[in-house]
């Protein structure tokens, strides 16, 4: 072994914090004892390690000294972490090689009346992150390439949005769109809310703007068959469907469309209109052309020449029945996501009878009779009296959608103000829960509604029937604010449903292995400041993709997935942590067990050996606790380290002393744990922390290992699974405590010296109670024999992959 | 009658009962209606099933226990089946009945019915009301 490899230079630093730390703790005690640690070269205190003097202090001393190592024995990593990793960097050091040992939020403030014990807690940290640091390896920063080139999936407004704003700051775009025109659900609409524009005349030109701009690449009639690759290389492949003629020549003449003897639903009005089986979708589509709809026609359905009339009469020759799906291959930087929404399907509430009886319609089947009058084509007679009914397929967890659809409240009070503005002696009412008119205007335009004459009923209507006398149909409710039951006879009755994501949207959360909210939209990064990304880097979220939205919402979220493209674009380059997880393929033995237990997709097999991509790994840590072969590690949490950091921990535990291993992810509990002690709020100072990057990450090896070393108690601390960056952290983390608790009855030690909590960062309270409960556990439990630590690691590696039984 | 009811402290202890009872969180309840417009026996009662659940969340004992409609409610589960906020009525119901049975008030004195009416009333009727109306 090289010795001068081994010999390190590691620098000490710590911080009085103004006081903050220094009367509390002695600080010329803990470096004292620091330097008294072999490799410590210098150990010094300082009053304000983060001002300019206490950075220099380190980046002079990193060079005189030629220290390779440098902890700092101050506040959170969380807090001045970032600061600390720069002054590194400025003194040549990588910026990994810094440890802070947490004495400021772990022990000067939790533990501000226990003067001693603090001290002492203090260098026990210290020594934790010395030892850490011993171990730490100089990296350096992840960087990928990334060009200018953008896929956005989905052509409704959001996708537009983004489109345009994307294609005019100069970044090459690819719009996917799978029907034949762009335009999404707002081209169905009739007028918006609440200044009544027309919604066709505020979206054609954008539309037409996507269709011309050099900038973007439409693809419709097209879906994304897959998506592979990261950030930078997303290498997707798209399925263009035939549309049976060629764009290129149609010139939308019409003559196709009168020759065609089929009729069919025109989905485009919601069903209630017929079109050919050769038509253009809509008005004002983009791209304004022809396609024939697969299985009404009677060529494609029955072949050889069958019918055949369109192609007869075609004076472009555009029509080609041999037309073959097309698949293209793209290479992109970054993905917007902007599958939209569905309406959802009145039929699953069978009470109000959609579809059975003639007089129920939907929300979108009244805009589109709403707009069809307004060109004077009547698709479906309202009648004198119209009532609206609020939240079908809202609020209501009997079809598991609990949630509020945020846009059926105005859209049905704009509604109910179009049909009473056509014709004033119309009777209009809207039996509601709640009304909610949140946004900018929306509640003036509540009023005007009401200033015309809709009426408000506070009731959800309970069923539907029709009279079978005249077809009328027959609405009942209660009237909740008279305490009374009401009911009417009305000509239409619209139910105003709610929204839910898109059909399509489950193949791509699938293909770039998205996290889904438990509303079964896609989750963002975080619901307060990442409310655009998602937590695969280069993937942002447009519209209601994300959760129901009007259409002001989603144009500005579509702006700001756009900008969020743009700064990681412009960069050119994408820095990251190389926090990741590798695989030691000289123990790989090829069981693959780790790739099903990576929620990413990181992990691939390569000539018999499980390789992990860096790039793609987000560093939970869990394939590791999977490993039979221990041949899985991770940077900036190696399993040396942590076992490290435990024994330190454990290591100067006196006679009848107990501790208590808390294991915290880095995300949710750890900062928790540092709000605790920012509230000054006292817990068990027999506690010793131990950042992980999630709940996951803690093995059941290490567990029983923390035991082995002296642990009386650990806690595993994760973040509840809806604030988890990580979607099955929290299952591996009760998969490893159930082995491990396997291994310690075994031994003969008491399961409950072990816990798993799941936390969100307000827990402060249930912190504090839940170590003191442990701590007055152990006063009665007592400390564990050294038989029994030692009968835990009897084969121990036998035991926790059940490989040989005994 | 008085318009203006107290907020006491016993109202709260009423809630906690029935809800412990009942085992729903009556709290949850939206007040949206659907109960009371799926409800077949609606036109007999006195307050509604939305109604019931209110004053409940205010602890009106007196009024929710004096009520026709905990004993009319037939336990036909539609307004269960309805509710968006996935609540068991008829076990809100079913607590306040127990409230009022735990009482145990007689409400029918078997003596003083006569051999003669003994005979001419409905066996399971009376065996019935016995039942739920004496202790």
């Amino acid at each position: 072994m090289d010795e001068k490899k081994n010999k390190q230079r590691i620098g000490v630093y710590v911080c009085h914090c103004g006081g903050n730390i220094s009367e509390v703790v002695d600080v010329k005690k803990v470096a004292e004892e620091a330097s008294k640690i072999g490799d410590v070269v210098l150990s010094k205190d300082y009053p304000h390690m983060c001002s300019e003097l206490g950075q220099q202090m380190v980046i002079n001393d990193a060079k005189k000294n030629n220290l390779d190592k440098v902890v700092i024995a101050a506040c959170s990593p969380q807090f001045q972490g970032p600061t600390f990793m720069k002054t590194l960097e400025k003194a040549g050091l990588s910026p990994y090689v810094l440890e802070m040992a947490n004495i400021r939020e772990q022990a000067a403030w939790p533990h501000f009346n226990e003067h001693e014990k603090a001290t002492e807690k203090s260098i026990e940290l210290t020594k934790m992150a010395i030892e850490k640091a011993r171990r730490d390896e100089p990296l350096q920063k992840g960087e990928i390439e990334i060009g200018n080139r953008v896929l956005v999936i989905g052509g409704g407004i959001a996708g537009i949005q983004a489109s345009l704003d994307l294609a005019d700051a100069g970044f090459k775009v690819t719009l996917v769109e799978k029907e034949p025109s762009i335009g999404g659900k707002m081209a169905q609409l009739s007028r918006t809310f609440p200044t009544e524009d027309c919604a066709t005349c505020i979206l054609s030109p954008k539309m037409a703007a996507v269709g011309d701009h050099p900038n973007i690449d439409l693809k419709t009639y097209s879906e994304i068959e897959s998506i592979n690759g990261f950030l930078g290389n997303f290498k997707v492949k798209i399925k263009r469907k035939p549309r049976y003629v060629y764009e290129d020549k149609c010139v939308a003449c019409g003559l196709c469309e009168e020759k065609c003897p089929v009729k069919i639903e025109d989905k485009f009005n919601e069903g209630l209109s017929q079109t050919k089986a050769i038509h253009i979708q809509f008005d004002y589509a983009v791209p304004f052309k022809y396609y024939i709809e697969e299985s009404p026609c009677l060529r494609l359905q029955y072949g050889g020449n069958a019918c055949g009339l369109c192609q007869k009469v075609c004076p472009q020759d555009a029509i080609d029945f041999d037309m073959k799906p097309k698949y293209e291959d793209i290479t992109v930087d970054t993905i917007i996501v902007a599958t939209g929404f569905d309406i959802f399907d009145a039929r699953e509430k069978p009470e109000y009878g959609f579809g059975k009886l003639k007089n129920v319609i939907n929300g979108l089947q009244m805009e589109r009779i709403i707009v069809k009058a307004a060109e004077g084509v009547e698709l479906k007679q309202l009648g004198k009296k119209v009532a609206f009914i609020q939240c079908i397929g809202s609020r209501d967890k009997q079809i598991g959608r609990p949630y509020c659809s945020r846009i059926c409240c105005m859209y049905a009070i704009k509604q109910a103000s179009l049909v009473k503005k056509m014709d004033p002696s119309r009777d209009v009412y809207i039996f509601y829960i709640d009304i909610r008119a949140f946004g900018k205007s929306y509640e003036e335009y509540y009023n005007r509604a009401q200033e015309l004459g809709v009426k408000f009923i506070r009731g959800k209507v309970a069923e539907l029937m029709e009279n079978p006398d005249n077809g009328k149909v027959i609405v009942k409710a209660e009237d909740t604010l008279n305490r009374q039951m009401i009911q009417g006879e009305f000509d239409t009755v619209s139910l105003s449903v709610g929204v839910g994501p898109n059909a399509a949207t489950d193949k791509i959360v699938n293909m770039l292995k998205l996290a889904k909210s438990s509303d079964n939209f896609i989750q963002e990064a975080h619901p307060k400041f990442r409310p655009v990304d998602t937590l695969v880097p280069g993937v942002f979220l447009a519209g209601t993709a994300q959760g129901p939205k009007d259409i002001p919402d989603t144009v500005a979220q579509a702006s700001g997935a756009a900008a969020r493209a743009i700064a990681l674009m412009n960069q050119g380059k994408y820095f990251f942590d190389p926090m990741y997880a590798f695989v030691n393929s000289e123990k790989c033995d090829g069981c693959e067990l780790c790739i099903s237990s990576c929620p990413y997709g990181a992990i691939k097999m390569e000539n018999g050996k499980a390789v992990i991509n860096a790039a793609v790994c987000k560093g939970c840590g869990v394939c590791i606790g999977h490993c039979p072969q221990d041949a899985i590690d991770m940077n900036l949490y190696s399993n040396e380290q942590l076992i490290a950091e435990v024994k330190t921990a454990l290591e100067s535990k006196k006679e009848g002393e107990h501790r208590i291993i808390i294991f915290a992810d880095d995300m949710t509990s750890y900062r928790l744990i540092d709000s605790v002690g920012t509230a000054k709020m006292a817990y068990s100072s027999d506690s010793r922390i131990i950042r992980v990057p999630s709940g996951g990450r803690v093995t059941a090896d290490l567990i029983v290992k923390s035991f082995y070393y002296g642990a009386d108690a650990v806690i595993v601390a994760d973040a509840e699974e809806k604030s988890s960056p990580y979607s099955t952290s929290k299952t591996e983390m009760f998969r490893n405590i159930e082995i491990a608790k396997k291994i310690l009855t075994d031994a003969g030690i008491e399961t409950d010296r072990l816990l798993g909590m799941n936390f969100v960062t307000v827990m402060l309270v249930a912190f504090v109670k839940t170590v003191n409960k442990y701590d007055e556990m152990l006063n009665q439990l007592g400390t564990i024999s050294k038989e029994k630590r030692e009968k835990l690691m009897i084969n121990l590696r036998e035991k926790l992959f059940g490989v040989k039984h005994e | 009658m008085s318009k203006t009811v107290e907020i006491t402290k016993e109202a709260d202890q009423f809630l906690k009962k029935i809800e412990e009872l009942s085992g729903e969180k009556i709290t949850s309840c939206i007040q949206c209606g659907i109960c009371s417009g799926s409800c077949p026996m609606i036109n007999e009662m006195d307050l509604t099933p939305a109604q019931i659940m209110s004053k409940t969340q205010l602890g009106q004992e007196e009024e929710l226990l004096n009520s026709k409609s905990i004993w009319i409610c037939a336990s036909c589960f539609n307004c269960k089946v309805r509710c968006p906020r996935d609540l068991d009525l008829a076990k809100v119901a079913e607590a306040l009945r127990q409230v009022v049975l735990r009482k145990a008030v007689d409400k029918i004195n078997i003596d003083a019915i006569s051999p003669e009416e003994m005979m001419e009333l409905p066996q399971i009727a009376l065996v019935a009301a016995c039942r739920r109306l004496t202790n």
